[in-house]
Formats: structure tokens, C-alpha cells, sequence
């Protein structure tokens, strides 16, 4: 099954089961069906409750949280995660605020999805990945679609929580397997819907950990099997469902290298916030700093040559794991 | 709790009679001029925006709206929340950060949570949320409407125009009630405002009604046809009400000149009850005044507040 897929029939799923959900956002209603097809059948099956809106970001984020604040749940579409920095007030100022700032725990159930990040094509205003603009808010957790997290827990998860959540979608990924075959490596599955997916060689402890974003999964596992069958080294990988709030992983084990890797380009990164939280809590066993590992310091050109040297890749997280063992 | 707010330990029951709109104007009015002199005295803590010479708008309103009703309201609401709940209390001990307070001292001035009622100290932001509210009520309790109260300057914002928009193509029951009190913060409308207030209602084809009167028991037959549209999902509507901001922004920030500030005093509602009754209305000014008094010093009196809210 193809991550959209998966996060269709999760879509599916949620608005069966909870008859006060809404999906509002651009553009997501049959034949449509949204720009990358995620909301497709919807509208057919719950008619008034998939709503297509104007090109009003904010109003449509304002308006899921509106619905969550009546006790409804709703889930908002911004068609390009670049989007969202059009609803940044509502976010940060209304609905993430509004869960404590009232001097009680004011629960809504609202998720935010924000396809994300490059190698489309699509430019620097439809390619980025903003995660580390949403870090940090109190009341507002940041989570990211990955192939080993299945999304009908994701939501659920991301509901429980009672605060608003964003969650990215790599638009690569939508194409890509759920649970892709990651010979020789083997996969642990989250203990918990928003927990660790942990990938790598059976026994042993492993040269380093890497841990990456959803998004980014799929090319930290090329690049582990080309450090192992090239370099003799091995990786574990760790891939979170939910960015932010961070959890220290107890999967990272007794590793003392840890890169983390993201698409993100340079400058207060997610990883910056990873390193943080594993600098305190196991600094006297790293060998070396945790290094970050993600796209360039630049904006995101549209032509391939050039966004290629841009994002962070395959061979740029070979590279970089290579320098710092190897030398 | 809400029985808790209305009658707090030891605190005075609110005097006014459910009907008396000159005696929940005048509590409001002292409210907010015991609010100024609290600052005066270094007794508040930040900031307070008052609503002095605009007592009337939420006074004449708040008969009309339905226990279902949601209300959102903005940075200058003490007026709103006083008109629906009578809960100077509460509203004080919010402000001043003692126990009582609505929302536990956290919110303060400008964000207040209570049941149905909600404000926020960012511009244009409720009204988003008010169409959300709306799109809710719509569904599963028609009839009721969500209501937002901006200010002239608001209509800086885009969520305005945003929400105003969706709200007209989904005919949603939202109220929209701007006080334009001719000046934004130091800046009059004259300079913050091309075109008109109802201009921009007709634009999106929504019902604008232009209320100049201060007297409640008018603005409510003035508004009652408009908003019973509403409330049968007809969609929204704008009320325009002319005002004039007494007092300044916030403390003490008044930069109008003295003609400016003689216009404001002179649209006034409290002319016109002085001029019917002058004894009548002393008589109530000086009770209210009295009874605020006696909040004041009773809240000023507690412990500090927990954090945490007194009422759901």
C-alpha cells in the first residue's frame, strides 16, 4: 500500500467512526479530491462534512479550530505546507494558546496537514519544510507522516493529545510503500502510535544511530545500506512519528554517535532541538557531538540539477556518516 | 461554579435588577473608571483597554443573545463579558490577579474563557473561529449564532475579509458587532480606513445595519428582525454602531486634541439620561459607583490567584 493510501483510508476511517469530524482545505472535494489526491472519495461518502474552502489559510485553520472549540474534531488541509505560515496566528496565537491560556485545559481536537518539503520541482514557495517554524509553542505538537507509522493511529494519537497537532507529509512520500522492504535490516515497530519505528541488522550494537524524519526515511535507509556494503559500517535508524514535543528514544540504546536528519535547510532545525534534548541526557557517553544532517543554507531552487545540490539526500547522509567515522 | 461567581464568598450580590440597562451601563462605567484608578494607584498589573462611552453596545446586546449563543470578544471587553454574566467579581480579581479570578489570572484583561463566551487580545483573529463556532451551531444547534465583537481598526486585518467571505458563501449564523469608535488605538478611521464599513458588508452581499442610537431598548427593535435572519440561516450580518472611546487606548495614551475629545464626550450616551432625569440618574451612578467600590476593595483583599480558572 502507498502512503497515500494509507493516509486516504485513515481519513476514511476517522470520518466514519466519529461523526463530528470535519475535513476543511482547498480544493479536497470529489472529483478533485485535493491537489495530491489524499481527500479523494470523501466528499462523496460524507457529504457537508468535507469541506472545499476559498484560498483563506488562516480562515480555514481558524475555522477547524472554531469546530474543535464547539467539540467538534476537525482536520484542515493546507494544500502546500508553505502555506501554513498564512495561518501562523491561528496556530500559535489562537488554537495551540487557547488550550492553557484560559487558566484551564481547554481540549480541542484539531489536526492541521501540511504536505511538505521538495523534489517535485515545485520551487522555493512549494517545496519547503517548515516544521521547525511550528517548534516550540506550548499546546502545539509537530508530527511527521512516516512509512513505518500507520496513519489510522497517527490520528488517533495526534486527537488523543486534546491540543492542536500539525502534521507533515513529505509529498515524496506518497508514492512510496508503506513498510518498504529494508533488507538486510529488520523493522521494529512503534510501541506506540507515535513512538520510534527502529530499522537495522539483528544483535549487535550498531556503529550509530540515526535518527531521521518520515520524510527522510527512505533515504537514511539507502544511505545505511550503502555505509554498510561500502564502508563496514553499521547504522541503526530511529524515525518518530511525533517530532515535537521530543521524546529521549530508550531505542537509541547504548549508541555514542548520533546523526539526525531531516530536509529542513540550515538554522534552528528540529535536529538542533533533538541534539539538545540527547546532549542532556547522555552527553558523557557520545563520542562526538550529535550532528545534524540536512539540506543546505538556501532557499529551494526549481530545477532539478539545482535542487538536487540543495535537499539533503542519499549521499549527503553518506557522506557526512562516512566523514565523521571514516575521517 | 457559575452560582460561585455570581454570589462569591463574602462578596456582594450584583444590585442591578435583570431589566435596569442605565444600572448595568453605570456598573460598567464605574467598573472601568475603578479600573483606571487602580492603575493610577500601581494596584494592576500590564495593561487594560476600557470601553468607557461604549457601555451601551453590549448592554443593548446581550438580551438578544441565546444561552446557546457563542460570543467572541476582543482586547476592549470588560463591557461584554459584564453585560452576559453581571460578574464584576470575577472580571476584577481576573484582572488583578486574585482568587476568584475567571480564568485562575492567566488570561487577565483580554482573554477570558467562560462557557460560551471567549475573548482574545489578537486583532481579526475571532472571527475565523466565530465561522467555525457558526458552522458547528449550524448543524447541531440551529437557531443559535456565534457572535464577534471587533472594532473599526480591525478591518485592517485580512481574517476579516476571509471570514466574512466564507461565512457569507456558506450562510453562516455569525453576528458581527463593530464598535467604530472613530479611532484605532492613535489612529482615527479617517486614516486607517479607505472606503466604508458597509461598503465592505455589501461586497460580500451581507446585511450591514449602521446604529447611531444608544438607547438599548431601540437598538433592540432595530436589530431584532436582522438577527432573527440570521437565526434562520439566512446568513450573516454586520451591526455597525457609532461610538466614542471616552477614555484613552489603554492607561493613559490619549493623544486626541481637546475638540477631538470634546466630540467624544459630547455622543456620550450618559447626556441623554441626565438630560430626561438628573436626579435619577446620580441617584444610580452614585449606587453603582458605591456597589464597585465595595468589589474593588473585597477582591483587592484576597489572596493571590492560583492559575487556575474558577469557572469551565
Amino acid at each position: 500500500m502507498r502512503v497515500a493510501d494509507n493516509l486516504n483510508a485513515a481519513l476514511h476511517d476517522l470520518l466514519d467512526r466519529d461523526p463530528r469530524a470535519y475535513l476543511l482545505g482547498e480544493d479536497i472535494t470529489d472529483q478533485y479530491g485535493g491537489a495530491f489526491k489524499i481527500s479523494r472519495g470523501l466528499s462523496e461518502r460524507f457529504p457537508g462534512r468535507v469541506l472545499s474552502t476559498p484560498i483563506s489559510e488562516g480562515a480555514l485553520t481558524g475555522m477547524a479550530a472554531g469546530l474543535a472549540l464547539a467539540g467538534d474534531t476537525a482536520i484542515a488541509e493546507i494544500m502546500f505546507g508553505d502555506f501554513v505560515t498564512l495561518a501562523f496566528d491561528q496556530l500559535v496565537n489562537f488554537a495551540a494558546k487557547s488550550v492553557t491560556m484560559y487558566g484551564k485545559r481547554l481540549p480541542l481536537r484539531m489536526v492541521v496537514r501540511c504536505p511538505s518539503g521538495g523534489g517535485r520541482g515545485y520551487g522555493p514557495t512549494h517545496s519547503q519544510s517548515p516544521q521547525k517554524h511550528l517548534l516550540g509553542v506550548p499546546g502545539l505538537a509537530i508530527y511527521e507522516v512516516s512509512p513505518f507509522h500507520d496513519n489510522h493511529a497517527v490520528f488517533g494519537a495526534m486527537l488523543d493529545r486534546g491540543e492542536p497537532c500539525v502534521l507533515f507529509e513529505d509529498k515524496v512520500l506518497y508514492t512510496r510503500p508503506m513498510y518498504p522492504a529494508a533488507e538486510p535490516f529488520r523493522l521494529t515497530p512503534p510501541e506506540t502510535p507515535d513512538g520510534f519505528a527502529r530499522v537495522a541488522l539483528p544483535g549487535g550494537d550498531p556503529d550509530c544511530v540515526i535518527i531521521a524524519t518520515g520524510g527522510t526515511a527512505h533515504k537514511a535507509l539507502a544511505a545505511m545500506r550503502a555505509l554498510l556494503l561500502e564502508d563496514e559500517i553499521t547504522a541503526a535508524l530511529l524515525v518518530p512519528s511525533r517530532l515535537y514535543p521530543f521524546d529521549f528514544p530508550a531505542a537509541i540504546g547504548a549508541a555514542n554517535t548520533v546523526f539526525v536528519v531531516e530536509e529542513s535547510t540550515a538554522g534552528g532545525t528540529w535536529g538542533a532541538e533533538v541534539a539538545h534534548v540527547l546532549h542532556g541526557r547522555m552527553w558523557d557517553r557520545l563520542a562526538r557531538p550529535v550532528q545534524l544532517v540536512h539540506s543546505a543554507d538556501s532557499i529551494i531552487p526549481t530545477a532539478a540539477h539545482l535542487e538536487e545540490r540543495v535537499l539533503v539526500s542519499e549521499s549527503s547522509i553518506h557522506r557526512a556518516i562516512r566523514k565523521a567515522l571514516r575521517g | 461554579m457559575t452560582d460561585l461567581l455570581d454570589r462569591p464568598p463574602g462578596g456582594l450580590p450584583y444590585p442591578g435588577g435583570d431589566g435596569d440597562d442605565l444600572e448595568l451601563m453605570l456598573m460598567i462605567r464605574a467598573f472601568e473608571y475603578k479600573l483606571l484608578d487602580l492603575f493610577a494607584a500601581g494596584m494592576l498589573n500590564g495593561t487594560t483597554h476600557t470601553c468607557l462611552g461604549q457601555e451601551h453596545v453590549p448592554v443593548a446586546l446581550s438580551p438578544l443573545m441565546d444561552p446557546r449563543d457563542h460570543v467572541f470578544s476582543n482586547h476592549r471587553g470588560h463591557g461584554h463579558y459584564l453585560a452576559r454574566y453581571r460578574d464584576p467579581h470575577g472580571l476584577l480579581a481576573e484582572i488583578m490577579g486574585r482568587e476568584g479570578a475567571v480564568c485562575g489570572g492567566v488570561g487577565g484583561s483580554q482573554h477570558i474563557h467562560r462557557d460560551r463566551y471567549m475573548s482574545t487580545g489578537v486583532q481579526g483573529e475571532s472571527l475565523p473561529v466565530a465561522a467555525g463556532v457558526a458552522l458547528h451551531l449550524s448543524r447541531a444547534e440551529p437557531g443559535a449564532a456565534a457572535w464577534a465583537y471587533i472594532g473599526d481598526g480591525t478591518f485592517g486585518e485580512g481574517a476579516v475579509y476571509e471570514a466574512l467571505n466564507i461565512a457569507a458563501l456558506w450562510r453562516l449564523p455569525v453576528v458581527v458587532v463593530v464598535e467604530n469608535n472613530g479611532i484605532a488605538q492613535s489612529t482615527p478611521t479617517s486614516a486607517h480606513l479607505a472606503g466604508t464599513i458597509a461598503g465592505r458588508a455589501a461586497a460580500f452581499g451581507v446585511p450591514h445595519l449602521a446604529i447611531g442610537s444608544t438607547d438599548p431598548a431601540e437598538i433592540r427593535d432595530i436589530v431584532a428582525g436582522p438577527l432573527g435572519h440570521v437565526r434562520a440561516g439566512r446568513g450573516p450580518l454586520v451591526l455597525e454602531f457609532r461610538t466614542h472611546r471616552l477614555g484613552p487606548h489603554s492607561k493613559g495614551d490619549d493623544t486626541r486634541d481637546e475638540q477631538a475629545l470634546r466630540e467624544a464626550r459630547a455622543g456620550d450616551w450618559y447626556h441623554r439620561y441626565a438630560a430626561a432625569d438628573p436626579a435619577g440618574l446620580a441617584r444610580v451612578e452614585s449606587e453603582q459607583r458605591a456597589y464597585v467600590a465595595a468589589v474593588a476593595d473585597e477582591v483587592a483583599a484576597r489572596p493571590p490567584s492560583t492559575g487556575r480558572a474558577a469557572c469551565g
